[in-house]
């Protein structure tokens, strides 16, 4: 099953607001930090044609009433907390995909599609009566119909995608609906005639293979309902898969300078939240965003675990100076931890920088203590204090980001 | 430059109301008096507990319904501010 909160932060926005929940409405990001686009929009703003992800000023020029809001997250974010805990009232294997939606595995050997509709149609009206919000509700037997279902019950319902019925509702979609096929894919597929998710599952396995390599089998298995991905239990924390924190600078940066510096901050975020969670990381990738939105990310395995900002910072260092040295100007930049596991009491070490790594987990903890008693501005390293970007408080302002659906999936290049 | 428009929180429709509560050593709240403007009201009874969404108000918490002097109304907690439906 695949719950989706219809333009969440919008919806969350107008239950907010009585006085403007009848009027187009849109929660839009701040234009003066760069994020001046809009993030959701409401029904009635909808109907103005506004889309999510266009410029502030031309949202407005299509609707000069529109209300424009700032964007709520720490509400947001206990909407979306609310939600989940009505989830895991019906199953405790639920996976969040951002904010907004999740997976719920409700198989057992009673289930059949006709009760999974029922408990579908309960967790429906459930959100509606605790929270004030609309969800559409996919009940299917895997969860890439599950999602497209929720799509379909738009705005607000459920639908079940059976055996018996995905060839009318789901094989008519558009190809460029199904989970993981992005614009430059569907743009592959329809030079080649694929328009429908039907056209993607009866075509020929090896033209696909051929064009799109092992992502074209897979889409198409996703096409006929072949997937068998599980619902991945990610919101347990015990399995948490990584731990990341990236930032759109409040300017472009220029200047190496200034490009590590927002490392450094984010480096010392990742680190205090692994130590947090009581983790260790062995592979930590980096990722940067230059004005012309190409990004690119690298990612390095580390020779031992750690959860020390100065080594998890060198790592970043040494990857920057690698791989980024011809760049353009920055936009945003992102650190990412992975490979986790538990922070065991270190075991007995010959190796010659015991006493360094000891001394660097005695500063770690000393400044993790005292922020946590006096706030994050308490203590901050002087490096930081050269320039405004240091103030930024990467752990305290960090959002939920998707798990990535695909496993394995760590390293994203895209040009 | 565009403006937003702040979220407000005392609005019309949700009253924030001081509230006398009893937390039993399970961690349950219940309720026990409100002061509206300069007067104190014991609730008499809750009639019913439940998490709950207010369209007018516009919030949602832990829905108490209670009354008072044979008056029924809603009172809601949201994380740990009390509203009513005004």
């Amino acid at each position: 099953m695949h719950a989706d909160m219809n333009s969440f932060y919008a919806a969350v926005e107008c239950m907010h607001r009585p006085a403007e929940r009848a009027l187009p409405l849109a929660v839009g990001g701040d234009a003066e930090r760069r994020h001046g686009i809009i993030l959701a929009k409401n029904e009635y703003a909808k109907r103005y044609g506004i889309k999510t992800a266009e410029a502030l000023w031309q949202a407005r020029q299509k609707c000069p009433q529109l209300c424009i809001v700032p964007p709520d997250y720490p509400l947001y974010m206990r909407y979306s907390a609310l939600a989940r805990k009505i989830y895991a009232s019906y199953t405790p294997k639920t996976e969040s995909f951002g904010l907004d939606e999740c997976w719920l595995d409700l198989s057992d050997r009673h289930m059949d599609f006709r009760r999974a509709a029922r408990l579908a149609e309960e967790i429906h009206l459930r959100i509606i009566n605790e929270l004030g919000v609309t969800v559409s509700v996919g009940v299917s037997w895997n969860k890439v119909f599950a999602k497209l279902g929720s799509d379909l019950s738009k705005p607000d319902g459920t639908v079940v995608i059976t055996p018996g019925n995905y060839r009318e509702r789901i094989w008519p979609l558009p190809v460029g609906d199904l989970l993981y096929v992005g614009r430059a894919t569907e743009r592959k597929l329809r030079h080649a005639g694929i328009k429908s998710i039907g056209d993607l599952a009866r075509c020929p396995s090896r033209w696909l293979k051929e064009r799109l390599g092992k992502v074209g089998l897979m889409l198409q298995a996703f096409a006929r309902g072949e997937d068998r991905s599980e619902v991945s239990m990610s919101d347990d924390p015990e399995v948490i898969k990584s731990i990341g924190n990236s930032v759109t600078t409040p300017r472009d940066l220029i200047r190496d300078e200034e490009v590590k510096l927002v490392y450094f901050a984010l480096a010392e975020s990742v680190a205090a939240r692994l130590r947090e969670q009581g983790l260790t990381s062995s592979c930590i990738s980096i990722s940067l965003r230059d004005s012309r939105l190409c990004s690119a990310s690298h990612q390095r395995a580390l020779s031992r675990p750690t959860d020390l900002t100065m080594e998890i910072l060198d790592e970043v260092m040494a990857l920057y100076e690698e791989h980024f040295q011809e760049r353009g100007p920055v936009r945003s930049l992102g650190i990412k931890a992975s490979k986790l596991q538990p922070a065991d009491p270190e075991q007995l070490n010959f190796m010659p920088d015991r006493a360094r790594r000891e001394q660097y987990a005695r500063i770690d903890r000393t400044v993790d203590g005292l922020r946590r008693r006096f706030g994050y501005a308490a203590v901050r390293r002087a490096y930081l204090l050269k320039d405004e970007l240091g103030r930024l408080d990467a752990k305290g302002s960090h959002v939920i980001a998707p798990v990535p659906f695909i496993k394995g999936g760590e390293t994203i290049c895209s040009n | 430059m565009l403006e937003l428009i702040p979220q407000d929180h005392n609005h019309e429709g949700k009253l924030y109301v001081p509230v006398w509560a009893y937390y039993d050593a399970c961690g349950n709240i219940k309720p026990l008096a409100l002061r509206l403007g300069d007067q104190n009201f014991i609730i008499d009874r809750i009639l019913d507990v439940r998490p709950g969404a207010s369209r007018k108000a516009g919030g949602c918490g832990i829905r108490y319904l209670c009354r008072i002097r044979e008056q029924r109304f809603a009172l809601y907690l949201e994380e740990d501010r009390w509203f009513m439906e005004s």
